[in-house]
């Protein structure tokens, strides 16, 4: 196991937003978070990812307890892609994705680096970008370089709010194959929290659903994307198809109160 | 065919790097032998006519002397008069746009400078005090500068303290100097209100900032405090360009975003502080010399830094040796004459430079 989760709770103030969740993420391990806004997907990467402070549980990262690890040992190990960044200042997408390499460097970028980022923009297909501007570049490209820079880290946990959240029909299809490619070429392990049930059905070997807070189920796709499931957790009435071995969910209406 | 299919092959992708790093060491260069130029015209310039080439000599003499035989009068003058007031300003210069970038850098906000921030007018408070009700820290002829340097660093110090009970935020941090800058303003206005005509004006004399006041010792200081505080600031470059893409994606990174953004603005506040108990509040450097030097060569703080300071101390110089000159031999403050060569020069960048926000 890559990461294992014991116990563990999370609150803003007096809000709890995370109760007791205990999970595991396995190496070529593709991991879905599903759940109704407000579930606590994102809180739960954040604070699998230390940007977040939890106040209770332990987490284990390759049977290490990450409150004893350091910030950039930590960074070395998972790297995060946030839904989207806002540069205040302007980095081309090649500075951009050079930041991934952090954790590994110095003052001086050595010739490594810069190779190491020709890389990873060479199996994103996104090279012809290298010298534009992040903020000019559309959503679709936007998430591809922010795996790239995760993919720069060296990372082999990764872990994705939303990556499709702003991309249309083929930018969500390509980034999902990307990351699965990754998963089997090199034994990466991925966690994303991702609202698009069927995205999440059919790229995810696991899902888990979370609802308040707390885990509602957990397992592969046809086990936990259950018409009761769903309408008990986002109080919708939906006809669940199966093809070719993974569920399909199709929305009907919501309940409303 | 989809734009994506284009590709372009990566040995021209790492050569087009490779210049794009190349322009900025070209642009730094530049301005290194402009800001050169630019002192040595400066220190050939005022009352007594001194010819450039007899500048230079007497410059180059101090550390060459079997080449160059500079007149009497040019050595005198050269290292006695112009010399401290002209490297104050190379060092205020760099020191007030350091600080700049820096805190633009680590508050992700292209308005925060030592002046926004409540820095400089907290050092004018403790100027005002001193001037107008002779009380400060220190008793004698450096109660203005104990004065000013104390409480330029109570400000930050404030801002500090408030970020560290509420959580180093880039919002917390700026409008706790907005506040600070408000309050020690109305105290100062308030001083004045009561104060004694000829102590009033010297208290807004002190206010527009100038250079006046420069020595050797004054400049030894201040270059102390550049030579400790600009290269620790300089080793947090990768740190700020990570923190520029915001907390999440820094502390994602490994950096202890807290920890960089509330030691960055110790060392921030401490230059400003050392600079502007000398010189009284020089605003817009530390304000404009980022903006223009990322206008110029975009937003890594490995260069931009270094270049921003030199940007800094080309602008603080070029307006001091106009501001001695222009209507000789009435000396204008630098701190009314940076604003007047700045702010057009500004303006002209803004509206030339096609895109939105650099």
């Amino acid at each position: 196991m890559r990461l294992q989760i014991r116990d563990l709770s999370f609150s803003y103030g007096s809000t709890q937003i995370l109760k007791d969740i205990s999970m595991e993420l396995g190496s070529s391990d593709v991991l879905g978070i599903v759940g109704p806004n407000g579930a606590g997907k994102s809180t739960l990467i954040r604070c699998i990812d230390r940007i977040l402070v939890p106040q209770r549980g332990t987490i284990l990262l390759d049977g290490q307890e990450m409150k004893q690890m350091n910030s950039m040992e930590i960074a070395k190990k998972i790297g995060y892609v946030p839904q989207s960044i806002s540069n205040t200042f302007p980095a081309t997408v090649f500075d951009t994705v050079l930041m991934g390499r952090r954790p590994h460097l110095g003052w001086r970028s050595s010739d490594a680096d810069i190779d190491t980022v020709l890389e990873v923009l060479t199996m994103l297909k996104i090279k012809y970008l290298a010298m534009r501007d992040f903020s000019e570049i559309s959503g679709g490209q936007q998430q591809k370089v922010l795996i790239a820079r995760a993919l720069a880290q060296d990372a082999e946990i990764l872990l994705l709010d939303e990556p499709t959240s702003n991309l249309d029909i083929r930018h969500q299809l390509e980034v999902m194959e990307i990351l699965t490619k990754l998963v089997k070429k090199k034994g990466l392990s991925v966690m994303m929290a991702i609202h698009d049930l069927n995205l999440a059905s059919r790229y995810s070997d696991r899902i888990i659903m979370l609802n308040g807070g707390s885990i509602r189920d957990t397992g592969d796709p046809v086990s936990v994307l259950t018409a009761e499931n769903i309408e008990s957790v986002y109080g919708v009435e939906v006809i669940v198809k199966h093809e070719a071995g993974k569920p399909y969910i199709i929305p009907i209406r919501s309940f409303g109160d | 065919m989809p734009p994506e299919t284009v590709d372009m092959n990566e040995s021209d992708i790492k050569e087009e790097y490779t210049r794009f790093i190349g322009r900025k060491i070209l642009f730094i260069a530049i301005l290194a032998a402009l800001l050169i130029l630019i002192a040595g015209i400066a220190a050939s310039l005022g009352s007594a006519n001194i010819a450039l080439t007899d500048t230079y000599s007497a410059i180059i003499e101090r550390f060459l002397p079997d080449y160059v035989s500079p007149s009497n009068l040019a050595t005198n003058v050269v290292w006695n008069l112009r010399l401290p007031r002209i490297l104050m300003g190379v060092a205020a210069g760099i020191g007030l746009a350091v600080a700049g970038s820096a805190m633009q850098g680590i508050l992700r906000n292209p308005l925060a400078s030592p002046y926004t921030l409540g820095i400089s007018s907290a050092a004018g408070f403790g100027a005002a005090l001193a001037i107008l009700l002779g009380k400060g820290v220190v008793e004698g002829e450096y109660i203005v500068i104990a004065n000013a340097f104390v409480f330029a660093l109570l400000a930050s110090v404030l801002i500090i303290g408030i970020a560290r009970y509420k959580g180093a935020r880039p919002e917390t941090m700026i409008l706790a100097g907005i506040a600070i800058m408000y309050f020690f303003s109305a105290m100062t206005s308030l001083l004045q209100y009561f104060g004694d005509a000829d102590a009033v004006k010297e208290v807004v004399f002190w206010m527009l900032g100038d250079l006046d006041r420069s020595s050797w010792d004054t400049l030894g200081i201040v270059g102390i405090v550049l030579v400790l505080c600009v290269p620790l600031i300089m080793l947090k470059s990768w740190d700020f360009n990570v923190m520029a893409a915001g907390d999440e994606t820094a502390k994602s990174l490994g950096v202890q975003v807290e920890r960089v953004r509330i030691l960055s603005m110790i060392l921030a506040a401490l230059l400003t502080a050392s600079i502007v108990c000398f010189t009284g509040t020089i605003g817009f450097i530390g304000l404009v010399s980022p903006h223009i030097t990322r206008m110029a060569i975009g937003g890594d703080n490995r260069f931009l830094l270094p270049a921003s300071g030199l940007v800094g101390a080309v602008l603080l110089v070029g307006a001091d040796t106009i501001a001695r000159n222009i209507i000789a031999p009435v000396i204008l403050p630098v701190g009314i004459m940076t604003s007047f060569i700045g702010v057009p020069f500004f303006f002209y960048l803004i509206m030339r430079k096609g895109r939105e926000y650099w």
